[in-house]
């Protein structure tokens, strides 16, 4: 939900994957000049890329630009005051506790989503009998396809149900657990309490991801030749062994791809958090960096303060992409380089 | 992930000969842990879209009476009041028009930049290509503010043009991306039958390739209709004339607005109305969308 129908880790992972093996075709070739070729080049690699340049690389280089001046948007002149909004940041509290929720979002939502949706993904398709042909349960088609929905929801409809579900007297959670016989919870303000409202937004995030991760992972799975899975069950692996041992390593490309890309949804989390709790939640709670952002920026129309928090997330999300790939080389991508 | 640990005694899984009952103890443990997690995560997932569903039906009223109670009447209430007073309808028509136009220019451009990327040599390609990840990678939001002022200085700025324009190039990168390793698997005799039986640049795309391209550009536009319906940030940031608002910021509007103000009965309506079409979508497509992951993921 980053982009306009671009989910970043979306493209990287439907074009990535174990997929390293296919031969590419004889490559490209160098044509003549001619008005033909001129003109088909001009528009096909022209037009798009006009577009692309103004409307995505250009923001993103005047970001960067604006990030240092103080410009409020609306008078032409601004002052150029190199870091001083990054000192500004710093020094910003409601900022920092706003990095601080979003870096947690970042933390505890990838690795939830993808434990959740690796363990499903291999329910699905090696956790069958342990007899015959190595299939997933019974089933699993209604499980997958239940699964998915979520993915095909809007997220700030999935924010809405959610935040009606958590309602305090109205919600169904509530009317499920005092009719279970909780007592304590009748009222109880899920988004409204410090201690629960972040906890909350993270579970209605994971939520929404479990479904499109499985069907991710269940692709990568069936693509791990049989062989290799009769032979582990013929050498005595059981279920969670070839699981561990034999299926997470075959696809950890995918695995890592998954995490990058949750990584940079979570970090953004803008339309979920908008939707549970507009004003950031008690105390600022579930406020994060995103939502800080848009509020400097259109509310407050302090352009180049904003932008400098623009190249704090943009950083912090290419952190976590480095993150990512240096725990996967250090924890044995690397010797498998190469591998599918 | 308990659930595999405890059932994972590998237990000698030997075939022993002449053993007859298909399921072992075990298996019967493994299967039952399964399916329990798999259920209650089943109900997670249709629980409250089915109270969604059966809310939509009931007055304000009886939603805070009760979240269970069954509504007094069936009727669309609900659904005519978002249609018209929340003015859904006129949002749902935005959507669609814009989502549209996008999708086919993002189809047209995407698979145009995708083909010329991967099919031919020329100085700059790679640059193009690091540029196109460049677009992935970073976060909308930090372009967020400039675009802003980008769109009000073409006059594009609260415009469905100026939206459709956004969208399109905001989805271009992912598009490209897909469509590069869809376009290089494509056999090169083809297009050189093509160059040798006369056919220019201009007609082995769009007479030859594209057509060869169809399943790859499916699966694409399915995941670019749903990424452009779901869309919030840009719109909501880019689009605050009443009049040209999408689905998404009605949405908003009501996530926005104080509790005691809002028609909890036109929001569940609203809601249904916006899911209603991509499930339909999903319910169509959900081979080809399963299909395409695995078709990217394999090989």
């Amino acid at each position: 939900m980053t982009a306009a129908g671009a989910d970043p880790g979306r493209a990287i992972a439907v074009g990535v994957g174990p997929s390293g093996r296919r031969k590419p075709s004889r490559g490209p070739r160098r044509r003549r000049l001619s008005v033909d070729y001129v003109s088909f080049m001009l528009v096909f690699l022209g037009l798009p890329l006009a577009i692309f340049l103004i409307f995505v690389i250009w923001p993103f280089v005047q970001a960067v630009f604006y990030s240092m001046t103080d410009w409020t948007g609306f008078t032409a002149e601004f002052n150029v005051i190199g870091l001083g909004n990054f000192e500004k940041l710093i020094n910003d509290a409601i900022f920092m506790k706003a990095m601080l929720n979003s870096i947690k979002i970042a933390i505890v939502v990838p690795i939830v989503t993808i434990v959740i949706a690796l363990t499903f993904a291999t329910l699905i398709t090696v956790g069958g009998p342990s007899k015959g042909q190595v299939r997933g349960i019974r089933n699993s088609s209604f499980y997958r396809v239940v699964s998915f929905f979520p993915y095909v929801i809007p997220a700030i409809v999935i924010g809405l149900i959610w935040r009606q579900m958590f309602d305090p007297s109205a919600g169904l959670l509530n009317g499920l657990l005092t009719g279970l016989g909780f007592e304590q919870f009748d009222s109880y303000a899920w988004l409204g309490k410090v201690g629960t409202a972040l906890p909350v937004t993270m579970f209605v995030i994971v939520w929404g991801a479990v479904g499109f991760y499985m069907l991710l992972f269940i692709a990568a799975i069936k693509g791990v030749p049989a062989e290799t899975l009769e032979a582990a069950r013929i050498d005595g692996a059981g279920r969670f062994r070839t699981a561990v041992s034999i299926v997470i390593p075959l696809i950890r490309d995918n695995v890592q791809t998954a995490f990058i890309y949750l990584g940079i949804m979570a970090l953004d989390a803008f339309v979920f958090v908008q939707a549970l709790n507009p004003s950031g939640g008690p105390d600022n709670s579930t406020l994060v960096m995103s939502q800080q952002l848009f509020r400097t920026a259109f509310t407050q129309g302090q352009f180049g303060y904003a932008s400098a928090m623009g190249v704090v997330l943009a950083i912090i999300t290419l952190l976590f992409a480095a993150l990512v790939f240096i725990i996967n080389w250090a924890t044995g991508g690397r010797d498998e380089g190469g591998r599918a | 992930m308990t659930t595999l640990t405890r059932t994972s005694t590998p237990g000698p899984p030997v075939v022993v000969p002449g053993s007859k009952d298909d399921t072992t103890g075990g298996d019967r443990a493994v299967a039952t842990v399964s399916h329990t997690v798999l259920i209650i995560w089943s109900i997670i997932v249709i629980l409250p879209l089915l109270w969604t569903l059966l809310s939509s039906f009931k007055t304000s009223s009886e939603i805070f009476a009760s979240p269970f109670a069954l509504p007094a009447e069936w009727n669309f209430d609900n659904y005519v009041s978002a249609w018209v007073s929340s003015g859904i309808g006129g949002m749902f028509l935005n959507t669609v028009i814009v989502v549209g136009f996008a999708l086919v220019l993002v189809m047209l451009l995407g698979g145009m930049c995708a083909y010329v990327l991967a099919r031919f040599a020329f100085p700059g390609r790679r640059a193009i290509y690091y540029l196109m990840l460049a677009g992935l990678t970073f976060p909308v939001f930090l372009a967020i503010v400039p675009l802003f002022f980008v769109l009000r200085n073409i006059g594009l700025l609260n415009t469905l043009p100026g939206l459709i324009l956004t969208y399109v190039a905001f989805a271009l990168p992912f598009t490209v991306f897909f469509l590069y390793s869809f376009f290089r698997g494509l056999p090169d005799e083809i297009a050189e039958a093509a160059a040798i039986d006369g056919a220019g640049e201009w007609r082995t795309f769009f007479q030859v390739m594209l057509p060869m391209a169809r399943p790859g550009m499916a699966s694409v536009a399915i995941f670019n209709f749903l990424g452009l319906w779901n869309q919030f940030l840009l719109p909501v940031a880019l689009n605050s004339n009443q009049d040209n608002y999408v689905l998404s910021q009605g949405m908003a509007g009501f996530a926005s607005s104080a509790g005691y103000a809002v028609d909890f009965g036109a929001l569940f309506a609203a809601v249904v109305i916006t899911v209603v079409p991509v499930l339909i979508v999903y319910v169509i497509f959900q081979r080809q969308l399963q299909g395409s992951v695995s078709q990217g993921t394999m090989k």
